[in-house]
């Protein structure tokens, strides 16, 4: 046990603005990308409600894929795959945007079963009191969708940074490859993991008890 | 001839809401007692305790001479309370049928009614299957025997219920309130398959807002309010002519 | 013919990694299923505090902790204490137990949504509370529960790329050697991911039904 503990003690100086700097590229990329996905999965959602039958279809065929697709395979294909035919970009905009277009679709998803949540009643109620259909979704349904989806979008977040880590493998500094780092250097992999774990558990466990106060009912 | 059940010196408190301050009483075999009361009385709390699904604070409940509930102390030991599997046996000897009913949606009616059989009292599945079907003919849901809870009426799902408790071959039956969560017009198909088990000369303790039910069926009525026992006699005695002034003003508000 | 001839060549690389892929989906979600579906009977049922405490813990400690960082301390972490797992063994483990505390939750939340009414119609009847949890509840839950395990087994399948990363023979694993020896980036990466959305679509397909049959999809 003493073992186990006494790297910390000896480098935990060293470490831990190396750490802190890490977890501040694994937020700030969490964050952008989650911008990002709710930009994407926004649309996505007006796709999916469109009366227009193609764009139903594109909706529903890019759903199929991201979720048929692991974002690693994604990822790989943006940063090594595409420069194959000309596009190029760098690692942290790759990541960025695998992440985004992969979490689109859960973001979809989430608005769409809280708009389901809405009982059909509040729209007509609306209605009847002389709203156009525009002013019923902004000022009755809307608020009601956000305060359903507050919850599961968090969880949705807390999902997203955890899978940033995958930005590792597409040579993205952030955490889990700060880490490889560290390992190799002090030739401590146990120790230095365990860090790096509880760097992601400080972030994301916040935010899963947030949502779960949120939860509604 | 001794009771069947008794009760003396039933309490039940919530926190510090003494909900039961004391009840006694006793169900000789094939009586049948109507429990009613307003609303928060403590009719279903008192009911519930029977069968400990609610833990009474003091008492002592006996079914055929038996404590329920309670294990007595061993030497210098207080007495103490049973735990849900110790318990079994004994709940087994009472048929309960709930306001809500809960059958268990996953069960075909059948299997709903089959399947403490097979399971408590560990008959065979043909058997258990016979007698299910008979319990069934009882409350006359022979013909929906394969049918899922599901997709059954209010008054039939709830005679399913009472089907079920019937095939624990109980030696008491406790109703609460088993038809006040139905539609008007399924309160008699209920009712009526109540009346014909109460003729079969079942003991029963009923819980129950249909006063005229209860004045034509039950041998006797026990009027509970305010946690206490306020009048008990003959069901015509009590409902038609009230001694107190709690149960006339109990009985004339729900007549309206 | 001849421009089909590189895809061939890579698919057939890629699908020797394919039974790998099937091989650590399965056993993981066998251990999350097993090890979850214990759990929530454990967090669910069991009167000790200190129990619900330490599945808590378990859960919030896998389900807040990428599974990269999981597969690394279990892979380079626990071989530098001398304990050496092999990296299908690490794999395996490691996708299990994360996988338990999502089932252990999915689980859970099937148990929550029953009505009290339901234990007590059967501790009525005579049941113990072990009949009860096992004839009663159990059925019920699951039903509620597989749409939720059907989307977890999918999102396995696809989080199982990410043991390439301790070199696991799988998928992603021969894309990236192939990589190495080829120019073709794109097209390998591509094929890799549609080889993915090919082994995704039956259970994809399958949760869909699900959802219809137990009527989460109208
Ligand atoms: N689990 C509980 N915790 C706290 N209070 C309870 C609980 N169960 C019942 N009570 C309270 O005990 C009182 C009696 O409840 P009970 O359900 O026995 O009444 P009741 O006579 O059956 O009424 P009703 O006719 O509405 O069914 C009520 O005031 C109720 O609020
Ligand atoms: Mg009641």
């Amino acid at each position: 046990m003493i073992n186990f503990f006494q790297p910390y003690a000896e480098y935990g100086g060293e470490w831990l603005p190396v750490l802190l700097d890490a977890m501040l590229k694994t937020t700030l990329l969490s964050i952008s990308a989650f911008a990002l996905a709710v930009v994407f999965g926004l649309l996505l959602w007006f796709c999916q409600a469109s009366s227009a039958p193609s764009l139903r279809h594109f909706a529903s065929l890019y759903v199929t894929v991201v979720r048929g697709v692991p974002l690693l395979a994604v990822l790989f294909l943006l940063y090594f795959g595409l420069p194959g035919i000309g596009v190029t970009f760098d690692a942290f905009t790759a990541a960025m945007l695998g992440l985004a277009l992969c979490f689109a679709a859960q973001v979809a998803e989430v608005f769409r079963a809280g708009m389901m949540a809405i009982p059909k009643g509040q729209r007509e109620a609306a209605l009847a009191v002389g709203f156009t259909p525009g002013q019923c979704f902004a000022f009755i349904i809307l608020p009601q969708v956000v305060r359903v989806v507050l919850s599961p979008m968090i969880v949705t977040f807390v999902s997203l940074l955890k899978d940033s880590s995958l930005a590792s493998l597409i040579t993205v500094d952030e955490l889990v490859l700060t880490g490889r780092a560290m390992a190799t250097e002090y030739f401590l992999p146990l120790q230095i993991y365990i860090a790096v774990g509880l760097c992601y558990f400080l972030v994301a466990w916040p935010f899963s008890l947030l949502s779960r106060r949120l939860a509604v009912r | 001839m001794t009771a069947l059940l008794s009760v003396t010196g039933l309490r039940k408190s919530y926190g510090s809401v003494e909900v039961l301050k004391g009840i006694d009483f006793e169900v000789k075999a094939g009586e049948k007692i109507a429990l009613i009361g307003p609303s928060g009385s403590g009719k279903s709390t008192c009911l519930r305790c029977m069968n400990f699904l609610e833990k009474p604070s003091a008492g002592d409940i006996r079914l055929d001479g038996e404590r329920v509930g309670v294990r007595p102390g061993g030497r210098g030991d207080s007495e103490r309370i049973m735990s849900d599997r110790q318990l079994a046996p004994q709940r087994a000897q009472m048929g309960m049928v709930f306001q809500l009913f809960h059958l268990w949606p996953h069960l075909s009616v059948l299997e709903n009614v089959a399947i403490a059989a097979r399971k408590v009292r560990r008959l065979s599945a043909v058997e258990a299957r016979d007698l299910a079907m008979e319990m069934l003919a009882k409350v006359h849901m022979s013909h929906r025997a394969s049918a899922s809870p599901l997709e059954l009426s209010g008054g039939q799902q709830q005679r399913v219920a009472i089907a079920r408790a019937l095939s624990q071959k109980p030696k008491l039956m406790l109703f609460d309130e088993p038809t006040s969560a139905l539609d008007p017009e399924l309160v008699h198909e209920v009712l009526k398959v109540i009346e014909e088990l109460a003729a079969e000369g079942r003991t029963m303790l009923l819980v129950t807002h249909e006063i005229a039910f209860a004045r034509d069926v039950a041998d006797r009525v026990m009027f509970l309010d305010g946690g206490v026992i306020v009048e008990e006699g003959l069901a015509r005695d009590v409902i038609t002519t009230p001694r107190e002034p709690r149960t006339q003003a109990f009985l004339k508000q729900i007549r309206h | 013919m001849n421009s089909l001839d590189p895809f061939l060549i890579i698919l057939q690389g890629l699908l020797r990694g394919a039974g790998i892929t099937a091989v650590v989906t399965f056993s993981a979600l066998a251990l999350g299923l097993a090890l979850g579906f214990a759990l929530s009977l454990f967090r669910q049922f069991s009167p000790s505090k200190l129990l619900h405490g330490l599945i808590d813990v378990y859960v919030e400690f896998f389900r807040n902790i990428p599974a990269l960082s999981h597969l690394f301390i279990l892979y380079f972490g626990l071989a530098s204490l001398g304990f050496r797992l092999s990296s299908m063994g690490a794999a395996i483990l490691g996708l299990g137990l994360i996988g338990a505390a999502v089932t252990c939750d999915i689980f859970r939340s099937g148990f929550k949504s029953l009505s009290p009414g339901q234990t007590e119609a059967a501790l009525a009847t005579g049941f113990t509370p072990l009949q009860t949890i096992f004839t009663i509840l159990t059925p019920q839950a699951m039903r509620i529960a597989l749409p939720s395990l059907g989307n977890f087994a999918v999102q396995l399948l696809k989080d199982t790329s990410v043991v390439s990363a301790i070199a696991a023979p799988e998928i992603m694993f021969y894309a990236r050697s192939m990589v190495t020896s080829s120019f073709q980036t794109t097209l390998i990466y591509a094929t890799a991911a549609g080889l993915y959305l090919v082994m995704s679509l039956p259970l994809m397909q399958a949760v869909r039904m699900l959802e219809i049959r137990y009527g989460r999809v109208k």
